[in-house]
This record gives C-alpha cells, sequence and structure tokens, in this order.
C-alpha cells in the first residue's frame, strides 16, 4: 500500500490520506488487538419505537449538548448562551444552540402587531408589516454571527481553563433568508446627505446600532428565517438586521426601526461597550469587522483522547472579510503546519469546517489552527494581539469581557494521560 | 416627445416607487413620534423640556438608586460616578472617563432605563437625571439647565479619546460641527 508520509511534525498526516484510500489507511493504523464483542438484538429492535412528534428533538441520550448560560436566573443583566462547538459538526449551528445575548431578556413579540419603520433622510418615510416584507423577493446566504466580545478571556494574563464553549461559545453560523435592505431603500429612496443608518429594536432596552449606508446597501438584508424555520426568538423573532461578518451586536434583533441620518447616534453600545481600550489610553471605536479566526473543536478541552492512534483534528474557520482560502494546523506548538482540508462549501463570510487526520504517538502534542483569507488577511498569533492590544491588568472571570475582537491562535496542550488544556504557546 | 410617453417614461425610470412591490404603508412623522426617540450627538433629536441636578436628586434615589447605588456609587449594576484611571484594557469605563458625547446619557435613559420599565420616564425626568449625572460626576454645575440648546453644547472629558479602527469603513464626516 501506498506510504503516508507525515504532513508536519508530532504526527500530522497529509489532509488527502483519506482522498486517497480511506480503508488502506485504516487498516495500515490500527492494530485489531481488541477482540470484537458478541452482536445481539437489543430491546428498540424487538418492539415498536416511540411516536413522531410534530416538532423534532434530539435523543434523549443528547441532553448534555446544550447552550451553557451565564445568568440563568434572569437577574437585571444580560443574559449569554453559548454555542458547544466541542460537540457540534459541520458549518451550521442548529437553532435551538445558535448563541444568544440578551440585554433585558427575549421580547415576546405577536408578529401581527410588529411593525418595521424606515425613516429619517429617506424621500419617503415607509412602515412595513411581517406580512408584507414576506410577499418581497428574498435572498438566503449562510454567514457566521460572532459577539465582538468572544474569545475575550484570551485577553488573559495566564490561560484561563475553560472549554471552547466557555471560550469561542459565542460565534454560531446559519442560512439566514430575508429581504434585501437595498431592496427596501429602493422604495423608500435615499436622500443624499444620508450616510448611517442607525437601527434600533422592540425589545425593552430598544437597543440601538450606528451602521454605515455602505454596508446596508452591500450586502445586508432584513432577515426572517433561520435555517429555514422563522427566527428564533432569542435571534430577535420576527425579524433581525442580517450584516454578514460584522460585530455581532450591530446585527440588532427584534428590529423596529431604521433611521437614516448623516451621523451615527453615538449610541450607548458604541460609546461605551463596544469600544475598545489601547495601551495608550485611547479606544478604538466602530470597530465594524469580525477578522479571520480560527479554532480547533476536536479535540479540545474537555475531549479526553483514549490512548495513542488516529484522530481527526477538525475545528472550524471564518473571516468577516471574506472567504477562507487556507488552515493550517500544527501538533507541536508552532513549529510545523500542515495544511488542513477544507470542507465545501466554502462560503465568504460563514464557517468553513476543516480538517487533518493525526497519529498521535502518545506524547506531549500542543494543537493549534490558523486561518487565511481571500483578502489576504491571516489569523494573527495570541503574541501579535497582545504586542498591539494590551493585556488585562488581571485575570478575569471565565465568562468577563476584558476587551473584543480577539482573532489570535487558540493553543491546546495535550499531556501523556490525553487531557487537554488552554496553554499559551 | 409627446407628453404621454414622456409620462410613461418618467413612470418607467423612477425606480423609487415604480419597480419594485410596494408593500409598504407611507407613514407620517406624527404617527412615528412615538417611536422617534433618537438623539444625535448634534442634538437631533432631543426634545422640549429641561432639567437640573436638583431635579434629578429625588428621582435617581427613587428609580435608579436600587440598582446603581446612593448618588451612583455603584451596586448591582455599575457605578455612574466616579473617574478611574484608563491604565489596562480592562478598565472601568465610566461616564467621565470615557463616554464621548453628552447626549448619549440622555438618548440611554430615554430608550433603556430604568431596566424593569423602560419608556416609563417622562422627558423632564430624563433631562433632570442627564443634569443629575452630569453634575455628579462635576461635568457641569449643579445650578446648570440641561434642554436641548445646553446638552449638546457640554464636552465630554474624553470627547478626543477615539480612533475608528476601520477608517477606510467610515462614512465621511457631517457637514456641521459636533
Amino acid at each position: 500500500m501506498e506510504k503516508f508520509a507525515p504532513a508536519a511534525g508530532n504526527g500530522l498526516l497529509d489532509r488527502r490520506a483519506f482522498l486517497r484510500g480511506g480503508a488502506a489507511l485504516a487498516a495500515a493504523m490500527t492494530g485489531y488487538s481488541v477482540k470484537a464483542e458478541t452482536l445481539t438484538d437489543q430491546p428498540w429492535s424487538k418492539e415498536p419505537g416511540t411516536l413522531v412528534p410534530p416538532y423534532g428533538a434530539p435523543s434523549r441520550y443528547e441532553k448534555e449538548v446544550v447552550r451553557t448560560l451565564s445568568n440563568p436566573n434572569g437577574e437585571p443583566r444580560t443574559q449569554h448562551g453559548r454555542t458547544p462547538h466541542h460537540l457540534l459538526q459541520g458549518m451550521t449551528t442548529p437553532n435551538g444552540l445558535h448563541f444568544t445575548i440578551s440585554h433585558a431578556g427575549n421580547a415576546d413579540i405577536d408578529p401581527e402587531k410588529h411593525r418595521l419603520a424606515i425613516h429619517g433622510l429617506v424621500k419617503r418615510p415607509l412602515v412595513f408589516t411581517l406580512d408584507s416584507l414576506a410577499r418581497y423577493p428574498m435572498v438566503s446566504r449562510f454567514t457566521f454571527m460572532e459577539c465582538g466580545g468572544n474569545s475575550a478571556p484570551l485577553f488573559s494574563p495566564e490561560p484561563i481553563q475553560a472549554n471552547v464553549q466557555a471560550l469561542h461559545g459565542l460565534a454560531s453560523c446559519a442560512e439566514w433568508t430575508g429581504v434585501k435592505l437595498s431592496t427596501l431603500l429602493d422604495e423608500t429612496g435615499i436622500d443624499p446627505k444620508a450616510k448611517w443608518v442607525v437601527a434600533e429594536g422592540a425589545d425593552a432596552p430598544h437597543l440601538s446600532r450606528s451602521v454605515p449606508l455602505t454596508k446596508i446597501l452591500d450586502d445586508a438584508m432584513v432577515a426572517l428565517y433561520q435555517n429555514g424555520e422563522r427566527v428564533m426568538p432569542g435571534q430577535g423573532y420576527p425579524m433581525r438586521l442580517l450584516l454578514p461578518g460584522w460585530e455581532g451586536n450591530m446585527n440588532v434583533k427584534w428590529l423596529r426601526r431604521l433611521q437614516l441620518t448623516d451621523m451615527p447616534g453615538m449610541t450607548y453600545y458604541e460609546s461605551r461597550t463596544y469600544a475598545q481600550i489601547l495601551p495608550d489610553g485611547k479606544a478604538y471605536q466602530f470597530y465594524f469587522i469580525q477578522e479571520v479566526k480560527s479554532f480547533i473543536t476536536q479535540p479540545s478541552v474537555g475531549l479526553s483522547l483514549r490512548g495513542p492512534g488516529f484522530y481527526e483534528i477538525s475545528g472550524v474557520a471564518y473571516s468577516g472579510n471574506g472567504r477562507i482560502t487556507k488552515v493550517m494546523v500544527s501538533a507541536d506548538g508552532g513549529k510545523s503546519w500542515a495544511e488542513a482540508a477544507l470542507q465545501e462549501p466554502v462560503l465568504s463570510k460563514a464557517f468553513t469546517r476543516f480538517r487533518i487526520p493525526w497519529q498521535w504517538n502518545g506524547g506531549p502534542a500542543v494543537l493549534q489552527s490558523r486561518a487565511w483569507d481571500d483578502q489576504g488577511n491571516v489569523q494573527p498569533t495570541r503574541a501579535e494581539i497582545v504586542a498591539h492590544r494590551g493585556v488585562a491588568a488581571r485575570v478575569p472571570p471565565v465568562l468577563g469581557f476584558p476587551s473584543q475582537h480577539f482573532n489570535g491562535i487558540t493553543s491546546w496542550a495535550i499531556d501523556a494521560q490525553g487531557e487537554v488544556r488552554h496553554v499559551y504557546a | 416627445m409627446s407628453m404621454p410617453r414622456l409620462l410613461a417614461l418618467l413612470v418607467v425610470c423612477t425606480p423609487a416607487f415604480g419597480a419594485g412591490p410596494n408593500l409598504g404603508t407611507p407613514i407620517s412623522p406624527a404617527e412615528l413620534a412615538a417611536w422617534n426617540i433618537f438623539v444625535l450627538p448634534d442634538g437631533t433629536g432631543l426634545p422640549r423640556g429641561s432639567g437640573t441636578f436638583a431635579q434629578g436628586a429625588p428621582i435617581f434615589a427613587q428609580k435608579c438608586a436600587l440598582c446603581h447605588g446612593d448618588q451612583g456609587k455603584g451596586g448591582i449594576s455599575a457605578a455612574l460616578v466616579g473617574s478611574p484611571p484608563i491604565k489596562s484594557l480592562d478598565a472601568t469605563k465610566t461616564i467621565a472617563n470615557f463616554w464621548p458625547y453628552s447626549t448619549t446619557i440622555f438618548d440611554f435613559i430615554r430608550r433603556s432605563m430604568p431596566w424593569q420599565q423602560p419608556r416609563s420616564l417622562t422627558d423632564e425626568e430624563v433631562y433632570a437625571l442627564t443634569a443629575y449625572l452630569l453634575a455628579l460626576n462635576k461635568i457641569i454645575g449643579e445650578q446648570d439647565v440641561m434642554n436641548a440648546q445646553t446638552l449638546p453644547k457640554v464636552k465630554m472629558p474624553n470627547r478626543n479619546g477615539f480612533i475608528p479602527r476601520f477608517p477606510d469603513k467610515m462614512p465621511p464626516g457631517p457637514e456641521r460641527d459636533l
């Protein structure tokens, strides 16, 4: 049989190994040392099963596959639900597991009474019902959504021991369907003085953010559907602003109003929360874009390796600037790198699943991934980010947000027992 | 060109009102008024009315102190007074050490506060609370009256503390000064 040369140090194999002959590779890498058990018919094979429910739910054996909640008792502050990346595969996040952040709970909106008003520097202010919007020509696109504060624990001066759900769970990906805002603005007309669109939700905080008109006319939509069904309440039912690749908080949920203006609103969230302090005391503002990033989901913290042998390393990569072109993986803390396979489809501003085969020899390993996009951007190392942006003065709580927009490399260290730890490497 | 022909061309060439489904309903400023609550940093959108520190103090004690503490010193929610130095990326951001525009205080209180009962304050109460917080932070005097004319003129200490992250994505600045 063909010999599979290592693609990089510490056991990384060529990403095409399986494409060239998976059966031969599997046979070559498996010792067949364990005796098979004798197979028997189980109870579920000997009687009819359960009733088909009107709305399906995962198997009762999958109860651990849930979001983690930051504020389960609804104290008067923000609630976060984080996506369990380590228990998912592919590029799409199931709707019930899509991350959500609600600043004062999820609005319980009667769709018959919801309205979307578009006004300000337009030629003809208009108000739309959900029924009227649903009659417009629609578009669908996959796009990731990421909170500006996702991965913020990596600003900690020392690595926080938490799993990928806690560290990177404020990012998800779905297929969104709705009406392009350029279509609706064709009907209101645009005053030439308009440069910004201030968006507002119908939730209790009336959350509002300012978006450049150029982005609104480029690829923004009023999203009505998420993975084929109506947008979930935690995503803004019955409609949300969708700004592919841009900071999650700007994708205003429960969207009720868009006001065209000649200046930004300088709303609370852009004035305070989503402005990032820099080492010289100044602060970034209008950090619109979620920049190129990747992280390994399997193996990762909490998913121990069960003895030396074959494992597939897998994760997600994405860029708010465009399409992922390359993901490199290291098993030796960045000393050597091998190119991962990118699972089709590879779409602009969407999760791209990457995979690479790995033969673990049972020794220490540090797994890392690094992504590139088609606009020439490369995911920075953590050291590069810290040099530019600084580091938190103290170790933050695991669910804290010392700053935002961390897109550096994440490192998982594996010890001889197969336990995975979060490290800085 | 004949008049009917010209009219027909005009209709065809007016995409704003002709080409699409046209299922929106025109809405007047009066019909929009209850939702039209944005306040821009130049003061556009500020309503009539006014308020002072003295008027704001009892409102704060009654409706805000439960979460933000006595005189805004902090409680289960953030402190609203004080200007701790910004020495690291995780420094505490306050009105006095961070917020670039005074109008944001009015806009945020009016749209989001009190947490349990947003949109329950009158515009006069929002002006009074805004004056109270600005005076507590010594950004204005205790006698200063906040209204649609005075509030946008309040210069915040950190007004020039910001850098756009992506200048090429920023629309050109407004034609009038802020």
